[in-house]
């Protein structure tokens, strides 16, 4: 078939040559010629080679293992599709979709009213898809004594007006709060579900990945910090969260998460702008199929239920 | 006419060409050199057309003297001060450890060590400029701040002296090179003629040598300074980037580089919060000018 085709090429080149007439540029005519036939032969190659397909997607930084895991798996059963995973926090995310430089948003948010108007205003409606869901962990330095706290006296915490250990019941040693960047998701998510939208206290730390939080947790005896159920180790001491004062606290596990009982949790999406193309689907259904939500269980996220 | 023959010899086209040659050089490398002014213009214009509109959308008075950095409040707040208190600290820090080592480094490579010591010791410290600033940044994070923790008895590392020291160590290859060139330019008359006075070679480098090149020294200083300032990275990962207005350079502290840094990726195109940071950018370019065009002005009454 590819020889065929690089043969027709080269005739119908002949008749141009003819049709040409001036014998002055045969040699021209003739290397034209050939070079038609090349690249005519190459797209002929092109087409009969297995159809690459390319996706990317963007956003949110806690999404951006579990997505890179999801991809591996995915690409090894579709050889023919790259995925391409990239973080940058769930704003990136969508400003790429609104931008259309990703063909899928990771979100550990939902999207603003703002964002979606952007969408629309490109003629798309934006599709949120529930991939899984994850939990914050509030994380101390293993030394601290405090066990649990409740949503109120985190809220107090973070934004600093409790400033010392003694007050929610641990030693009396001042607080140090370790916070991530404004433009993280998990940033935006603790502030609206855990704060009620005040802000951060001015002397929060506000760091730039989930390793610095930490390490510098890791490090310092008065650190409070959080992180994705899925970064917890060893070198840190998860905090139990009651919902109300007096309240049952709950350690962040994929169990509490799943039922509901764990109040520091949230879901997850991906956001496709429009219904998502064939390729997309196929990768969103993945993500949800059984061998998905297994991967997303061994990276610390917890399943959709029902799945 | 004798005289004259001989330049008839001389290939007319050829000289022609030469000039022509030179000429087309000329404006080629002044077109080259042109360009960068050009880029360095466009900025300036982009820098200021983005801030601008952020003067409608915000009083002026409250940016310059606002202590309260929260521009993703319910009540956003973009006040200046904690940033540029942030990004003093920082820089005075580290000019207080680089000035002296970085100035000491020179005299002894260019008045004290032997030649071959000085040919080994030089490639050496300009190896320290070829490092990424992640990799400065990183090691602050996880080593510095561990040293600095356990020295001051400290909660946490991550503050203005981490910073600091960073930076200092950074900037030392631009103040050590160019302070170096200073002195080594103190013709060695001065030297010759201060130690055949009975001066001791002590003696000789602090009120001689070092006094004749001061104004080259103070410009490599602003020049190592005018890094500090702008440098991103190191700092972003190291001082823990709490907006609060201290003066202490064991309390966190949020420069105005990483500000920008952290937030221009997620604040969307056109809102308040992006013409703010493109306001504390052009806050930063008008420092960083200021400092370079001081530097600058300096060099020239050395040259002078």
């Amino acid at each position: 078939m590819i020889r065929s085709r690089g043969r027709r090429a080269g005739g119908n080149g002949g008749v141009a040559s003819r049709r040409g007439g001036r014998a002055g540029s045969a040699l021209r005519v003739v290397t034209f010629v050939g070079l038609v036939s090349v690249v005519l032969l190459g797209v002929g190659l092109a087409g009969c080679a297995p159809k690459h397909e390319t996706l990317v997607i963007r956003g949110s930084d806690t999404m951006v293992n579990l997505s890179a895991a999801w991809a591996e798996a995915f690409m090894k059963a579709n050889r023919s599709v790259d995925v391409s995973v990239q973080g940058g926090g769930s704003s990136t995310g969508f400003k790429a979709l609104i931008e259309g430089t990703a063909d899928l948003a990771n979100a550990s948010r939902p999207i603003k009213d703002s964002e979606a108007k952007a969408i629309r205003d490109k003629g798309k409606e934006p599709v949120a898809h529930v991939v899984a869901y994850d939990a914050v962990t509030i994380i101390v330095n293993p030394s601290n004594t405090v066990q649990h706290l409740d949503m109120t006296q985190l809220a107090a915490i973070l934004t600093g007006q409790v400033t010392n250990w003694k007050d929610v019941g641990g030693p009396d040693r001042a607080i140090t709060v370790y916070s991530r960047e404004s433009s993280s998701g998990t940033y935006a998510f603790v502030k609206e579900h855990v704060m009620g939208n005040k802000d951060y206290s001015a002397s929060a730390r506000l760091m730039p990945s989930t390793e610095s939080i930490l390490q510098a947790v890791a490090q310092d005896q008065t650190g409070i910090g959080y992180i994705g159920l899925g970064y917890l180790t060893s070198a840190v001491k998860a905090i139990a969260i009651a919902e109300k004062p007096g309240g049952t606290p709950i350690l962040p596990s994929a169990e509490a998460v799943g039922n509901r009982t764990y109040p520091v949790a949230r879901p997850l999406f991906i956001y496709s702008a429009g219904q998502p193309s064939a390729v997309a689907k196929k990768f969103i259904d993945f993500c949800l199929s059984k061998e998905g939500q297994r991967i997303t269980g061994e990276m610390g996220f917890v399943p959709v239920p029902g799945r | 006419m004798t005289r004259l023959s001989p330049r008839r010899h001389v290939p007319v086209w050829g000289r022609q060409g030469r000039a022509g040659e030179e000429r087309g050089a000329e404006w080629v490398l002044g077109f080259l050199a042109s360009l960068s002014l050009v880029a360095l213009g466009l900025i300036f214009v982009f820098l200021l057309r983005e801030a601008l509109p952020f003067f409608n959308l915000y009083a002026v008075g409250a940016f310059l003297t606002g202590r309260e950095w929260q521009p993703v409040s319910t009540n956003p707040r973009f006040g200046l001060v904690p940033l540029a208190t942030g990004s003093l600290l920082v820089t005075v820090g580290a000019a207080v450890i680089a000035v002296p080592v970085g100035v000491g480094v020179a005299l002894f490579l260019s008045e004290v060590a032997p030649r071959r010591l000085r040919e080994m010791l030089k490639p050496g410290l300009e190896l320290l400029a070829a490092i990424p600033s992640v990799v400065y940044g990183f090691f602050g994070l996880v080593v510095l701040s561990r040293w600095l923790q356990a020295a001051f008895g400290l909660n946490s590392g991550l503050n203005a002296l981490n910073g600091s020291i960073l930076l200092a160590v950074m900037s030392l290859p631009t103040i050590v090179t160019l302070s170096e060139d200073a002195l080594r330019a103190v013709p060695d008359t001065y030297r010759a003629a201060s130690l055949a006075m009975g001066a001791s070679r002590l003696e000789t480098i602090f009120h001689v040598t070092l006094p004749a090149a001061r104004s080259g020294i103070v410009a490599a200083v602003m020049l190592g300074l005018g890094r500090v300032i702008g440098e991103t990275m190191a700092v972003l990962m190291v001082t823990g980037n709490a907006a609060q207005v201290s003066f202490s350079w064991l309390d966190s502290v949020r420069t105005m580089t990483a500000t920008v840094a952290a937030e221009m990726a997620e604040c969307p195109w056109g809102s308040t919060h992006y013409h703010a940071l493109f306001a504390v950018g052009a806050v930063l370019f008008a420092v960083t000018f200021l400092i370079n065009a001081a530097a600058d002005a300096l060099l020239r009454k050395g040259v002078r």
